[in-house]
């Protein structure tokens, strides 16, 4: 029993990044924009938070203060913030503005982003002159993990709902919050239209180069939260280069796994967190944890085959994925 | 009288680079009425109602609406004169519902409420006896349901002034009853409706008057119980004018193709063809004459191997041998070794004849790659092929490497013409081959196909100018609808005859 609710709560944990990803990549591709730059920008989104993060742990230490937990959240929470938006600018820019390839643009982002964190990440490493290749945030990402007061009091109750930072509830809320805005308002309407038919978008009086922005921008800086909440909670505050692994392509995945739909990637990152630590819990041999953790990826294949034979038109992807739009002309 | 004119149009022209869209164009609407605007192909019926919907703006003259004048800049100008157009082309989300479609891009005050939208469209669907499920999604929906949304999506934003661009086109003849009654609803309530169209019994049937349009010029406008389906068609095609293309005497023409009861359905379950029948006989120009969209492509992309039949039979009788083969299961490749070509020349010159990116010598290549054993390209009888057909049809390029895309239309169509006649069809198909072209480049062109046919080759010809077609065929075929309405006699065939039988569709209300 235990070890079940264990497995819940490490599941969650590992989910949350991949909600993050999935929530701001559905709200992306929304707009008819393929931001396969997720990978990158959610890199991006982690080391600038953690950029942010060892500047203030440094600076409380040369000073002699303690790390104040409000700010210690702030300053990452920030620093990651404009720092996926920062990328996920160059992208809005090549793809929207000068119509760029999108799926060439977006491995060219995930590349640099990549590329850009690892840059830095090294250049801390190097500051603090520690023969260990990684950068410890201990005090910070306590400040990250601050579960609520009465989570260790309710036992298992409590473990399962209780006992998370902060970030894997905005995760949730962000995807609920997600799913009203696209169903319910008038501009989830619009929003839909401009990724389904931007042509008529345009017409019906809509500005599609501006839903567009905001969607792919708004979709990068909650994707870099993912990030975020990899390096600060998840991992204890320890930055090590390329330690991300391939989350950010299990939250492409799950875009499509969710058939683009913001609350139905809450379970759907659920399961594929849980897929990804299953073999930590059962007896297999090491020649299965391979396969075990490529089962996501096997099941968004059976999921994509399934509604493709199904062929209905609601579970598609957006119409105009992937696709630039120009006013042609007249 | 005229306080009751709701819009007016003074002095309106347009022009398009050198063509001439409209040229002092007057028009004025009268509140409460059916105004038909008729003209052919690219007499700038279009073009004109684009300018009051505010999809091109005007060179010169002005907009009256309500006598106040109107500067209209942008479909959002128009919205705000209260005025809508229904283009041929629906522009709505299909994944989304009716009303969805109907509320994208308003601002109406307070909440959004899908709920309270869908109640004010099923009031509009009521009052105007449209039939029609708020909730319906647009994928789920006919053709005609799509554009009874388009017709709400107009009224929900309040217009007065409706526009119709060839509204008929695409409906049953049930659906059209259908939405002339909703139309006739629409004038008693007091909305003035502009329909362009070019069948005449519809007008007759609709219209409180027509306005005609000829090569950008307004004839006159008339009202429809004064006038005759006869008189119309002649201030529609007007006096024949004549061309001076050399005509031959077909030399014993035998009969090269024989089309049989072709049927053949769009995508969408329209039907394109119906029961088309007929023979193109060697050393003669067969024209195809109609409105465009009326079955022509699909006939010629029929013959070539490119549609799907579901009825009807093409038999090809070999020169030679006299041998009868049946072309409809064969595929473009096995068509093309029996000596039937095709140049093909759409709206888009360079989608299916030319590749724009490659130089004129790889687009001669395109015919020619199978020939051959060796593991490499010869490139050399192509290189001389390409030389050829620019010294001979004065194809004016920096050389033959350049890429076809960077030659003018007329250039292109040269290259396209040349490359087809160089591999000596028996059969040449040749479809609007002077679209766009200026008066030398056309001549040269019938002169090509002129020549074609004394060499005794079977040529079609799919022309949009009557003109043309009269002088330059033997027989003329006249396609309304995807239905055959006659084969004329080049030489005899009168203009009003031919645009009679463009236009007229039998039992239709």
């Amino acid at each position: 029993m235990t070890v079940l609710i264990t497995f819940i709560q490490r599941a969650i944990l590992q989910a949350t990044p991949l909600l993050f990803g999935a929530t701001g990549e559905i709200i992306t591709e929304k707009s008819g924009n393929l931001n396969l730059g997720i990978p990158g920008i959610m890199y991006t989104g982690a080391i600038s938070g953690v950029i942010g993060g060892f500047f203030y742990q440094n600076a409380c230490q040369a000073a002699g203060y303690a790390v104040v937990p409000i700010i210690a959240v702030l300053i990452p929470l920030l620093c990651s913030l404009v720092g996926s938006l920062l990328v996920t600018l160059i992208y809005c820019f090549l793809t929207i503005t000068l119509r760029a390839n999108q799926n060439v643009t977006g491995l060219a982002i995930t590349t640099f982003g990549t590329g850009l964190g690892n840059f830095f990440g090294g250049s801390l490493i190097k500051i603090t002159k520690s023969d260990v290749p990684y950068v410890a945030l201990t005090k910070i990402s306590l400040a990250f993990k601050k579960t609520l007061p009465f989570a260790s009091k309710t036992g298992a109750f409590g473990t399962l709902f209780f006992s998370y930072g902060f970030l894997v509830y905005l995760s949730i809320i962000l995807a609920i919050v997600a799913a009203i805005v696209l169903n319910k308002t008038r501009v989830g309407l619009h929003l839909r239209a401009v990724g389904e038919n931007p042509a008529t978008a345009d017409a019906a009086g809509i500005n599609v180069t501006k839903y567009k922005y905001f969607a792919t921008a708004i979709g990068g800086m909650i994707a870099g939260l993912g990030g975020l909440f990899f390096v600060m909670d998840y991992s204890g505050g320890i930055w090590a280069n390329n330690g991300f692994g391939d989350r950010g392509w299990l939250a492409i995945a799950i875009v499509i796994f969710a058939l683009w739909k913001p609350n139905f990637a809450i379970p759907a990152s659920f399961l594929f967190g849980g897929l990804y630590i299953l073999y930590n819990y059962i007896s297999a041999s090491m020649a299965l944890i391979p396969i075990l953790q490529m089962s996501p990826y096997v099941v968004t294949l059976i999921a994509l085959v399934l509604t493709s034979i199904r062929n209905n038109r609601e579970k598609q992807p957006p119409a105009s994925l992937g696709l630039s739009y120009f006013r042609e002309e007249r | 009288m005229a306080e009751n004119i709701a819009l007016q149009l003074k002095n309106i022209s347009k022009h398009f680079g050198t063509i001439m869209a409209n040229r002092k164009v007057d028009l004025d609407l009268v509140r409460g009425e059916i105004l038909a605007v008729l003209g052919e192909n690219g007499s700038g019926k279009t073009t004109l109602m684009n300018m009051i919907a505010g999809i091109y703006y005007p060179d010169e003259g002005q907009i009256f609406v309500d006598g106040k004048e109107a500067t209209i800049r942008s479909p959002k100008d128009a919205f705000e004169y209260k005025i809508g157009m229904i283009h041929q082309h629906f522009k709505l989300v299909d994944i989304f519902t009716a009303a969805e479609n109907i509320a994208l891009g308003m601002h109406d005050e307070g909440k959004f409420d899908m709920a309270k939208i869908e109640a004010s469209v099923a009031e509009l669907t009521e009052k105007f006896g449209f039939e029609m499920d708020p909730r319906k999604k647009i994928y789920q929906m006919s053709v005609s349901e799509k554009q009874t949304v388009e017709i709400l999506k107009i009224l929900y934003r309040g217009a007065d002034i409706l526009i119709l661009d060839e509204p008929t086109a695409v409906l049953t003849p049930q659906e059209i009853d259908k939405l002339f009654a909703v139309l006739r609803r629409m004038r008693e309530s007091g909305k003035s409706i502009i329909i362009i169209t070019h069948k005449l019994h519809e007008v007759m049937a609709i219209s409180d008057r027509v306005a005609v349009l000829r090569r950008g010029e307004h004839i006159a406008t008339v009202k429809t119980a004064e006038v005759s389906e006869a008189e119309l068609t002649e201030m529609m095609v007007g006096k024949k004018i004549s061309l001076n293309i050399d005509r031959t005497e077909p030399k014993n023409p035998t009969d090269r193709l024989i089309v049989k009861n072709l049927n053949c359905f769009s995508i969408d379950g329209i039907q394109k063809l119906s029961s088309v029948s007929f023979t193109a006989r060697s050393g003669e120009i067969l024209g195809i004459a109609g409105i465009a969209g009326s079955g022509q492509r699909e006939l010629l992309e029929a013959i070539a191997g490119l549609q799907h039949l579901s009825g009807g039979e093409i038999t090809y009788i070999d020169p030679q041998t006299g041998v009868e083969e049946n072309l409809r299961d064969k595929t473009p490749q096995q068509i093309r070794e029996l000596g039937v070509r095709l140049s093909f020349v759409p709206e888009d010159r360079l989608g299916m004849g030319l590749v724009g990116n490659m130089d004129i010598v790889d687009n001669m290549m395109l015919r020619s790659y199978r020939r051959g054993r060796s593991l490499f390209l010869d490139r050399k009888q192509p290189s001389n092929l390409a030389d050829e057909i620019i010294a001979s049809l004065e194809v004016v390029t920096p050389s033959s490497h350049t890429p076809v895309r960077r030659l003018s239309g007329g250039n292109v169509q040269k290259v396209l013409v040349g490359r087809e006649i160089a591999a000596a069809p028996t059969v040449l198909m040749a479809a609007y081959p002077v679209r766009g072209l200026d008066i030398n480049s056309s001549y040269m062109i019938y002169n090509l196909l002129n020549a074609q046919k004394e060499n005794g080759v079977a040529v079609i010809f799919v022309g949009e100018d009557l003109d043309v077609l009269l002088e330059l065929c033997d027989r003329i075929l006249v396609l309304c609808g995807g239905k055959v309405s006659g084969i004329v006699e080049g030489r005899k065939a009168k203009k009003e005859q031919v645009g009679l039988m463009m236009t007229k569709t039998e039992g239709v209300s």
